[in-house]
């Protein structure tokens, strides 16, 4: 079997740093990581590949320095790496995005294997949005299958998948047809630790690197900003609250004397939360 | 290609200035729809949080505000119905089919699809909910339009067009997105950020049914069983009353059981920052704010919290917030409506007990696990 895994990379994010003048992001010095959901769809990947047989290719799309992750993917065991990197691809938002990798897909696989199940996190931590999977999922016509907890069973000469589904309230088992296109969920397997030979040979690997022409992009209107139909009008920082918080002086008092003091403050300006707490502790 | 993967706010610049430029076959769009999430027989309260914003919008625009309730034919459908108007709505779409009965991504989209191109909605709203964002990326995606997840702000501005605020850069900032030249516009927006609109019993309205030909066979997606979660001790986080949250401030995972008495005096949930997530001091379902639950109590505690603003996002609908921290400076004083410049680990055990003995006295709240 062929699976294909979408990941990103993004700024470290406990690491960003926002200009307090110009509100503009500081991009130096900011370390790079896998996105931390994208590992989950990587050794779901890995496991189905190690199960079924098959290879696993890992697919980004980023500027030429995303290639980074995709070396740190290879030391996981993933057999190749693709990197999609075109300046045309500037600006794309998630509309965009999932149209630029989706060719990628088709063109993965036109070149190697023909691809069974794509892979994707269940969001990445910087745009949050968890779009991009629907969206490929839409623009491949592949069966849908997000907020994936569990691959109960593939069987490839049925061409049949089993998954359990995170749903509001409960879990939803699910059988689809392959190909399909899964987001994965947080928590669901712990990433492997690669061998050292693995690591070795994922220093020297290819990445194979394609622009826009070369992965067979067909319509360029579809890409970068022409092809977003959002558009950013403003960033900004929020305000703080017009009133300030008032500051309850606890000079020279015992903690005891400071909670009666708090709770007074509380209570003056939530009366009924006070009746409510009572009626509910004598019920 | 910007550099850091986060392209859009960097395409700010050059885009800002970018013009409506309505094509002719979308100005014939109108009206405010609000998706109505029906899931086995319940609906999910975001769907009427988001009627109250959409009525703001409808009012500002001077249109129609639509709930669109799918689902099985029966009793809870109908319902929905009802409730829509009691909510806020001018009008209803109905769409009832067997193959609406669960949640699944083909018929909801093909659905949700035909519904807009046969009645052109010019805002699409849908709840940020498993079920929610699984439909919007697939409906936007087909429909080729532009869709803003997570919003915490919806506006109307001066060209009419809908101004949807959300976090960008991992949380840093806000950035306000507009879908300027496609219609629908549409945005997901998560539990908890609006607050529920008051009912109004007795309204009704006009019902558009509409008839969806899709049959079973057509479907691939089968669902063989649902399990519904049995974990009693999930937190109700989003929709408590009142919360005591903790922060790294509380220094270890030994503290942060003064957070849980304090909960159990008081009868409230509680939570923390992510820090004590990735800590394991706390399970991930007591996460507060931007990656983890909006919550919207009356009364918030935050003990050992900086309020960073990711943490603030998910927090700043509170009626009332108290922050308890040793810094005076702490971000969380930007946002906070009492804050006291303290030890919250000292401090903690003695509001406790002043709460133990004024509102509870022998008493074993229900809530906390
Ligand atoms: C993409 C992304 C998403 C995120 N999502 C979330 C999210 O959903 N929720 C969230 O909370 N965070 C989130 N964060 C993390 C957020 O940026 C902050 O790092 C986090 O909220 C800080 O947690 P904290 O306030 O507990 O810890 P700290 O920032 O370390 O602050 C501790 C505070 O405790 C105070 N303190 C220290 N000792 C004491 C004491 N003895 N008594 C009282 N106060 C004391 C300090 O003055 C300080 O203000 C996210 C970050 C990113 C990048």
């Amino acid at each position: 079997m062929h699976i294909v895994v979408c990941i990103k990379q993004v700024p470290d994010s406990a690491q960003i740093r926002v200009h307090p003048v110009t509100n503009t992001i500081m991009r130096q010095g900011v370390p790079t990581i896998i996105n931390p959901y994208d590992l989950f769809a990587i050794e779901a990947a890995l496991r189905l590949r190690d199960k079924h047989g098959g290879k696993v290719t890992v697919l980004t799309m980023g500027p030429p320095m995303a290639e980074d992750s995709l070396r740190r993917a290879l030391t996981y065991g993933v057999d190749r790496a693709v990197l999609l990197t075109d300046r045309a691809f500037a600006g794309s938002d998630t509309l965009a995005t999932s149209y630029a990798l989706s060719q990628a897909i088709i063109k993965i696989g036109q070149t190697y294997e023909p691809v069974d199940i794509v892979f994707t996190g269940k969001q990445t931590i910087d745009g949050d949005t968890a779009q991009v999977g629907p969206g490929i999922a839409k623009r491949l016509d592949l069966h849908q299958l997000t907020y994936v907890s569990g691959i109960n069973e593939v069987n490839l000469e049925g061409k049949t998948i089993t998954v359990e589904r995170r749903a509001e309230g409960g879990v939803q088992v699910l059988k689809s047809n392959l190909p399909c296109l899964i987001t994965m969920l947080e928590g669901t397997n712990e990433i492997r630790r690669g061998s050292i030979d693995v690591a070795l040979a994922a220093a020297r690997a290819e990445i194979v690197t394609w622009s826009a022409a070369a992965a067979g992009v067909a319509e360029m209107g579809k890409c970068g900003l022409k092809g977003s139909p959002t558009v950013v009008k403003r960033v900004f920082a929020p305000s703080p609250r017009a009133e300030k918080a008032k500051i309850i002086d606890i000079g020279g008092l015992t903690p005891d004397a400071v909670a009666a003091k708090t709770l007074d403050e509380i209570f003056g300006r939530l009366p009924t939360i006070e009746k409510e707490l009572t009626a509910m502790a004598q019920s | 290609m910007t550099t850091t993967p986060a392209p859009k706010p960097a395409a700010a610049g050059g885009r800002a200035g970018m013009k409506k430029e309505l094509p002719e076959k979308f100005k014939s769009y109108k009206h405010v729809w609000v998706f109505i999430e029906l899931e086995r027989g319940h609906v999910h309260p975001v769907s009427w949080e988001l009627m109250g914003e959409g009525r703001k919008l409808a009012d500002k625009l001077g249109v129609q505000l639509a709930g669109v309730v799918l689902g099985g034919a029966g009793e809870d459908t109908r319902n929905a119905v009802q409730e829509c108007y009691a909510y806020g709505a001018d009008v209803a779409y109905l769409v009832e089919s067997p193959v609406l009965a669960d949640y699944r991504n083909e018929p909801y989209t093909r659905c949700m699809t035909e519904l807009v191109n046969k009645f052109q909605p010019e805002i699409l709203l849908l709840g940020a909910t498993t079920l929610g964002r699984d439909l919007a990326g697939s409906v936007a995606t087909t429909l080729a339009t532009g869709l803003t997840a997570d919003c915490t702000e919806l506006a109307v501005d001066a060209d009419g067009s809908l101004a949807a605020t959300r976090p960008t850069f991992g949380g840093s900032l806000l950035c306000t997105i507009y879908t300027l030249n496609f219609r629908p516009q549409m945005a997901t927006v998560r539990p908890r950020v609006f607050s529920l609109p008051e009912r109004q019993d007795g309204k009704s309205g006009p019902v558009i049914e509409y008839d969806f030909k899709m049959i079973e066979d057509e479907i691939v997606t089968k669902l063989l069983q649902f399990i519904p979660d049995r974990d009693s001790n999930k937190s109700n986080l989003a929709y408590a009353d009142v919360v005591v949250a903790g922060g790294l401030g509380l220094g270890s995972a030994e503290n942060y059981q003064l957070v849980k008495d304090l909960a159990k005096a008081l009868g409230a949930e509680w939570g923390g920052s992510r820090p004590l997530v990735q800590r394991g001091w706390i399970p991930a379902d007591r996460q507060i704010g931007q990656t983890g639950k909006t919550i919207r109590p009356k009364l918030y505690i935050a003990a050992g919290i900086s309020g960073a603003i990711q943490h603030r996002v998910g927090v700043e609908g509170a009626d009332l917030i108290l922050a308890i921290n040793t810094d005076k400076n702490a971000p969380i004083m930007d946002f906070a409506h009492i804050g006291l410049i303290t030890d919250a680990v000292r401090f903690l055990p003695a509001l406790a007990k002043e709460v133990r003995q004024r509102i509870a006295p022998n008493t074993r709240s229900r809530l906390v696990g």
